[in-house]
């Protein structure tokens, strides 16, 4: 263990940890049985904590805010989902076919963060967060208009409103029905699949972080002209992590999707940017760990409040648990017990007062 | 520092997952298929003295917080005054459990999963339509009979032979709103305000719009709005005026549509309005002027002015109960639980019977049964899981309902 | 005479635009965080505006002015003070605690306060709209087939006044250059003998107060109050701000009333279905032209 550096050991924690997570919940699941309302939620959860991870990257590693990750989740969702509806004949297999549509939703979610990327990211700071959720609302409202057909002679599209039912051959399907969204959609979704795109989406976004690239990516971050200086094109590293970001939401979006049967665009909308964008504060910007931990802390509470019969009172409920967890999180006072706490769990070395708490400034 | 606080709210976590797992434990049935022995599906932990008295466990799920929260909640309210009034006779009992779904796939696949976990023999599908899509798919899995009092697009009920729906479905209204419009020859030229991202004036508009091809009814102008862009209609009414429309169809629930009429009023624009079941309500919003919706038309299957001793007694109760006058949702999902009550009854079922052979009693009344409910006279279900029944017509006069 | 009433039209809503974004600028420029509450606290000078019209509305003779003009006063005043009152408190327990935290910290607590603010006007007063009696009646001015409501007049002025008002507030007193130098550099302001945190508290109960007028007018335009109405013009006003240049008074003004009147167009001569993404489509173009807003002030970078 001591041969390895500081960041191998977090990641291998890392995955032991999420490995460990899916051994026990299976075993336990075998053994005495999780309730419906928890299985049901595994799926979405890993899809949560891969968007959380995803966003992670650009908000903590890479140090821009962005309020429309929803929209590349979005892209993925309905691209992968599409996809997989018109393999359905081609794929038989349902775990391979989930397989091929999350790649597919990832590859046009990465497009389309090709695509945003060029012009946000020569934007800095609010400015860049607002032109975000433009191109996010932006997306919302083009796949509000899609509409896309399947038949034995390929897809056909058409914007606006529904020119593709009729021109579709017999036994033709409309896949993506503009507002309407998409509807009857496969469950082919796994916890076990969910667990692999967590498992992927922390091996790319580690071994990103600790090479060469990850080194830039942060030293633009932290000093943007200072890594300037320096030779390192900041514009390419920036979209560097945009792109695999966008990437890794369009797997979620796909994963997400196919553990539901129908979904609209209007699910992607802001709000949903927002929750992710909480996930990943609430963890600890950066902390990939910490997103893991928050986003399925903060996916079960609501449900979890059910128990207690709250009716209307649920949600308002949550918002005074979210308030007080950022100000708990956030205070010096608290800060320096569990700082002194964590330096005696540790022993024999106080914790760095700077570990893992890169701030967004 | 901050990784202990991630320490934390692991433990945080794991101790809500084992409080969570250790309720379940009592009932491993839950996740099994609903074909077990009736014996291991009844003793759900969270409610034994129900099991005493040997009331259904009736589960539905519906927007009771966020910007749809006025559906669900009246939905919830008038089942719940059902389930009273039927419990006080004291024949067959209900245990209602409503849960919040905000008006979301998946909250309310997971407000579904919570039901099942409590032991839901019966469902009432979601409020909404695209909720209801994903829970419908459930209760087809699990075999939970499902009648929804208000979601109402077709792919709610498609390929599912226990998914029944209380409302109208969404193309029926619409193209039998073309047909009146025809029929009564209230207008040549007509135009077309729809919510562009919802699926139930979608559908709406479709049907009418097809069947106004049909008829030789000139649409002339067809405008939309979305969530986040529905408070200013002035471009939308300004286009149908210009195009020349004598009569705007509103297919959409009463709210955006009290904006459309104070707007209209506002720009002097005075064509015949014309709505659809959404549209109920408008007349009971606090604070409304009601000489503005004066001469709107819609076809409704409930209004809360009727004079009949049912629909009376009705509004009283739930104005004494939650202090509002109820729309179309809350009667809908009155009428469900009759409609259970009625279909329990026929079937001699008990509540010891399994959700599965609940269901297969169920499919078999509701297609066969007729019901006289708060929104219609007669109503049969076909096997496909849509009412018939015929909706009214209904002129507004001098702040009030008449039939057309 | 389709284009003047587009113009007429997208002005009017602009103008509503423009009053919710002077407070989110005020609060932006000079606590540095976007106070997505902001939204809700509309919604809550909207229900306080309902309660005393309609509360009011029958003291009066029917057809008086003084049923118009008191109950009005009235809503206008107590939707400002409670607002105020609203600001301070969500300020003291919510942000205060935080101003040493990361700015994210802070947005993520004032999306918590919307999501309480929203919930609670629900639990409080119910999901089923309400209807708001405008505070300046219903009248309109016409010209030939134009007409101008009573309103979006009043609206206008309003904005206008509110904005002379701040510039110079900001400009000439002495707690306004406090908190421009708050803006600035809070270090240097603190050094200087300026109690930073006073002048950010004083920052919130302006906004907040103007929040009262916005909610007041708002409803006044668009009658249906809701729980969550105030989510929507939160999410507009945010971006006509960002238009102007967040942080410039004159900016949200001008961005708010170019973002209504593209609006409108948009929806009036391309179509209503995509009309929003052709709004944040023209954002993005604006912004990438003048990365700062129209009237924002470019700060060059220092090493």
């Amino acid at each position: 263990m001591k041969k390895l550096s500081k960041q191998s050991r977090t990641s291998f924690f890392t995955y032991g940890g999420v490995i460990l997570a899916y051994v026990l919940l299976q075993l336990y699941n075998g053994q005495v049985g999780l309730s419906s309302m928890i299985q049901g939620l595994l799926v979405p959860i890993c899809a949560y904590v891969t968007m959380a991870l995803a966003l992670n990257l650009v908000v903590g590693v890479s140090g821009e805010l962005s309020l429309g990750h929803a929209g590349f989740m979005s892209v993925g969702a309905f691209s992968g989902t599409a996809a997989a509806i018109a393999l359905q004949g081609v794929i038989p297999l349902a775990p391979l076919r989930l397989a091929v549509a999350m790649v597919i939703g990832a590859l046009f979610a990465a497009l389309a963060g090709f695509l945003i990327g060029i012009p946000v990211l020569r934007l800095n700071g609010d400015y860049l967060a607002i032109v975000t959720l433009a191109f996010g609302e932006i997306i919302k409202s083009v796949l509000n208009n899609l509409y896309v057909g399947f038949d034995t002679t390929g897809f056909h599209f058409s914007f606006l409103a529904d020119t593709v039912s009729p021109r579709m051959a017999e036994g033709g399907k409309l896949i993506i029905g503009g507002p309407m969204g998409i509807s009857g959609i496969p469950i082919i979704s796994t916890f076990t699949a969910g667990v692999v795109l967590v498992l992927v989406a922390l091996v790319v976004i580690f071994n990103l972080v600790n090479s060469r690239a990850g080194r830039a990516i942060m030293a633009a971050r932290d000093n943007r002209i200072a890594a300037e200086s320096v030779g390192i094109n900041v514009t390419k590293y920036k979209m560097i992590a945009f792109v695999i970001s966008a990437a890794l939401a369009g797997a979620a979006g796909s994963l997400y999707t196919m553990s539901l049967s129908t979904i609209v665009a209007n699910k992607f909308d802001f709000n949903t940017s927002i929750l992710i964008l909480v996930f990943v504060v609430l963890g600890g910007m950066g902390n990939m760990w910490g997103a893991i931990l928050s986003a399925t802390f903060l996916t079960l509470l609501p449900e979890l409040l059910r128990k207690f019969n709250l009716d209307q009172y649920r949600m308002l409920v949550y918002a005074v648990v979210l308030i007080l967890v950022m100000i708990a999180t956030n205070n010096p006072f608290l800060q320096r017990v569990a700082g002194n706490a964590a330096a005696r769990f540790k022993r024999k070395k106080p914790a760095p007062a700077v570990e893992g708490g890169q701030s967004h400034e | 520092m901050k990784k202990f606080l991630a320490l934390m709210l692991a433990m945080a976590m794991v101790f809500a997952l084992a409080a969570c797992g250790g309720d379940n434990a009592e009932t491993p049935a839950t996740d099994a298929p609903a074909t077990d022995a009736p014996a291991t599906d009844a003793p759900a932990d969270d409610a034994p003295a129900a099991d005493a008295t040997g009331a259904f466990k009736l589960g539905g799920t519906g927007p009771l917080t966020g910007g749809a929260a006025i559906y669900g909640t009246a939905a919830a309210n008038g089942a719940q005054i059902a389930v009273d009034e039927i419990n006080a006779l004291g024949g067959i009992q209900f245990e209602l459990n409503y849960q919040d779904d905000t008006h979301d796939a998946e909250k309310a696949v997971t407000a579904y999963n919570t039901l099942k976990d409590w032991g839901m023999q019966i469902s009432l599908g979601s409020v909404t339509s695209k909720p209801c899509e994903a829970t419908a798919a459930k209760n087809f899995e699990d075999r939970i009979f499902a009648l929804t009092p208000s979601a109402s697009s077709t792919a709610v009920t498609e390929g599912k032979d226990n998914v029944f729906q209380m409302c109208f479905m969404d193309p029926n209204q619409g193209s039998a709103s073309a047909q009146y419009i025809f029929d009564q020859n209230l207008a040549s030229k007509v135009a077309v305000i729809w919510k562009n991202d919802d699926v139930y004036s979608k559908g709406i508009r479709d049907t009418f719009v097809a069947k106004a091809a049909e008829l030789g009814l000139e649409v002339v102008s067809e405008t939309t709005f979305a969530d986040g862009n529905d408070t200013d209609f002035n471009v939308q009414l300004t286009e149908a005026k210009n195009a020349g429309a004598e009569l705007v169809f509103l297919p959409m629930y009463y709210t955006p549509a009290s904006l459309i009429l104070s707007q209209a009023n506002a720009m002097g624009y005075a064509p015949k309005w014309f709505g659809v079941d959404g549209m109920d309500g408008i007349l009971t919003l606090e604070g409304f002027d009601t000489s503005l919706a004066e001469g709107v038309m819609l076809l409704t299957p409930f209004n809360a002015d009727a004079q009949d001793e049912k629909t009376q007694a009705f509004v009283e109760k739930y104005q004494a109960q939650y202090g509002e006058i109820p729309n179309q949702f809350a009667a809908d999902a009155y009428d469900c639980v009759y409609a259970y009550a009625q279909a329990l009854e026929a079937a001699n079922a008990t509540p010891d019977m399994s959700a599965a052979d609940l269901c297969d009693a169920m499919i078999a009344q509701f297609t066969t049964m007729t019901f006289d409910g708060l929104t219609g006279e007669g109503m049969t279900w076909g096997a496909d899981g849509a009412v018939t029944k015929a909706p009214k017509g209904m002129v507004i006069q001098n702040g009030a309902y008449v039939g057309m | 005479m389709t284009f003047l009433s587009y113009l007429i039209q997208g002005i009017s809503l602009g103008s509503i635009y423009a009053i919710i974004a002077l407070g989110y600028t005020m609060v932006y420029g000079i606590a540095k965080m976007l106070n997505f509450a902001h939204g809700d606290v509309i919604m809550v000078g909207g229900y306080m505006c309902f309660f005393a019209t309609s509360g009011l509305k029958d003291h009066f003779a029917d057809g008086s002015v003084a049923q118009t003009v008191v109950p009005g006063l009235a809503g206008l005043l107590l939707a400002m003070a409670v607002c105020t009152l609203l600001g301070i408190t969500i300020e003291r327990l919510a942000y205060k605690p935080l101003r040493q935290a990361p700015s994210l910290a802070v947005l993520i607590t004032a999306i918590g306060v919307s999501y309480f603010l929203q919930n609670g006007a629900q639990v409080l007063w119910s999901s089923n709209p309400k209807i708001c009696a405008s505070i300046i009646g219903k009248g309109a001015i016409s010209l030939g087939e134009l007409s101008v409501s009573h309103v979006i007049l009043l609206t206008v002025v309003v904005c206008v006044a509110i904005m002379v008002a701040l510039t110079w507030f900001t400009g000439n007193t002495r707690m306004g250059k406090a908190m421009r130098a708050c803006s600035e550099d809070k270090a240097a302001a603190q050094l200087m003998g300026i109690n930073v945190n006073a002048t950010i508290s004083m920052t919130f109960a302006i906004g907040s107060a103007l929040a009262g007028v916005a909610g007041v007018l708002f409803t006044s335009a668009y009658p249906t109050l809701q729980p969550t109405t105030g989510a929507l013009p939160g999410i507009k006003a945010f971006t006509a701000a960002v238009f102007g240049g967040i942080g410039s008074i004159p900016g949200a003004m001008l961005g708010g009333i170019l973002l209504g009147v593209i609006e409108t167009f948009a929806k009036g001569y391309i179509s209503t279905q995509v009309s929003d993404a052709i709004v944040f489509a023209v954002l993005i173009v604006i912004l990438l032209v003048k990365p700062a807003g129209l009237l924002g002030k470019q700060v060059a970078e220092k090493v």
